[in-house]
């Protein structure tokens, strides 16, 4: 029982705390699920990369997949029945969506009154910069072994680097392309290092 | 069909058919609350979307509910909301049912091939650390934030790699920094 409160806490806390979008949540989310043990480090890498794949908020997709899987590997394995893992599911993405969703309903009329003051701009600006430093610590922390060579091999960790430059230029340098600039779609990057992944390890 | 049946099934098209979240969701929002079914005009969508962007939590689900709210009150809001929510739980419902750890773990196929995605992953977050820190248009005088947290929050010290620290921190500057310069200001 007491998984589910701490899923809902842990949750509760990434709603009211998750500034600035979807990769800003990351870190929050990784200290949060990947810290008290409930998923591997590489699970969650690969929940990111599902989010990326399925439609839908990051947010929304890591709090369903996790409150189904969380409860499963607490006890150690497979779930008596799949009722917990959904119960987990709805429990974890509701309490993700509720504190918003009040402020929404409740605060905008506050914050439409003072969007225009000094304070609160401030605040924002303040902000900002901490946003940054959120999807950056994002990405370090999953810069680990588990990620990149969970067998300690030097032929994958070197793969691996090569994979993770070749997928960041895909997707940040746009390339000309019948005279318009196109960057590739962060699907088609995750579809094509997937066949890669398959070609080296297979 | 009532108002609420379509802002329900307008809104569970969006949440359907638009991948990476957030952002790419906001054009199409816009498209289809402002161009196709007129409910607000464009100048009130852009207040809404301001005020949605500047609350925590998913953005999408923020803007969904202040115009389910604007449209019919607190009921339109949770329907909207829903509706958003609705297929990406599903699916990720579908998938997590199917994909558990073990079957990853097991397959020697899939393990393989998430191998390959999971450097590539890193590389699709990094790729948004720069075209944020561009947008934020740090200063020398700036930059070390971003830099430091990073760097503690990715160093797992308890509570000053704490996120929420650092979210705390970052409104309180803003807000010195603001009493500061008014201070200063009606000085001189």
């Amino acid at each position: 029982m007491s998984i589910y409160l701490k899923m809902i806490w842990a949750y509760l806390k990434i709603g009211i705390f998750g500034f600035g979008g979807g990769y800003a949540m990351l870190s929050l989310v990784e200290r949060s699920v990947v810290g008290p043990g409930w998923i591997s480090e590489q699970m969650f890498t690969d929940i990111v990369a599902i989010s990326q794949m399925t439609p839908g908020p990051i947010g929304i997709n890591s709090a369903t997949y996790i409150g189904y899987v969380a409860p499963g590997q607490v006890t150690g394995g497979e779930l008596a029945s799949p009722i917990w893992g959904i119960l987990g599911s709805i429990l974890c993405t509701l309490a993700v969506t509720v504190p918003s969703f009040i402020l929404v309903i409740k605060a905008s009329h506050f914050i439409r009154k003072h969007n225009e003051s000094g304070v609160i701009k401030a605040i924002f600006a303040g902000l900002r910069p901490v946003v940054v430093g959120l999807i950056a610590s994002a990405a370090i922390m999953l810069m680990n072994w588990a990620n990149f060579a969970p067998d300690h091999d030097q032929r994958t960790l070197i793969c691996s680097i090569a994979i993770c430059a070749v997928s960041f230029c895909l997707v940040y340098f746009k390339l000309p392309y019948k005279g318009k600039k196109i960057g590739l779609h962060p699907i088609l990057v995750i579809c094509i290092m997937g066949l890669a992944g398959f070609l080296l390890y297979y | 069909m009532g108002i609420y049946g379509q802002l329900f099934t307008t809104f569970m098209k969006i949440g359907a058919f638009t991948f990476g979240g957030g952002w790419a969701m906001i054009s199409i929002i816009e498209k289809e609350i402002v161009d196709k079914h007129h409910w607000i005009e464009r100048d009130e969508f852009l207040d809404l979307l301001a005020i949605a962007q500047s609350l925590p939590g998913i953005l999408a689900v923020n803007i969904a509910t202040s115009i389910g709210d604007r449209l019919k009150g607190m009921k339109g809001g949770i329907v909207a909301a829903v509706g958003t929510i609705l297929p990406s739980f599903l699916i990720i419902l579908a998938i997590a049912i199917f994909l558990t750890p073990e079957t990853i773990k097991n397959s020697h196929v899939l393990s393989s091939i998430f191998m390959g995605i999971r450097p590539a992953v890193v590389a699709l977050i990094i790729a948004p650390v720069i075209t944020t820190a561009k947008a934020a248009k740090l200063k020398l005088t700036t930059i070390w934030i971003p830099a430091v947290a990073a760097l503690v929050i990715s160093l797992d010290m308890g509570i000053v790699s704490n996120p929420i620290t650092w979210i705390a921190l970052g409104a309180l500057g803003g807000y010195l920094h603001w009493e500061y310069s008014r201070r200063k200001l009606s000085k001189s």
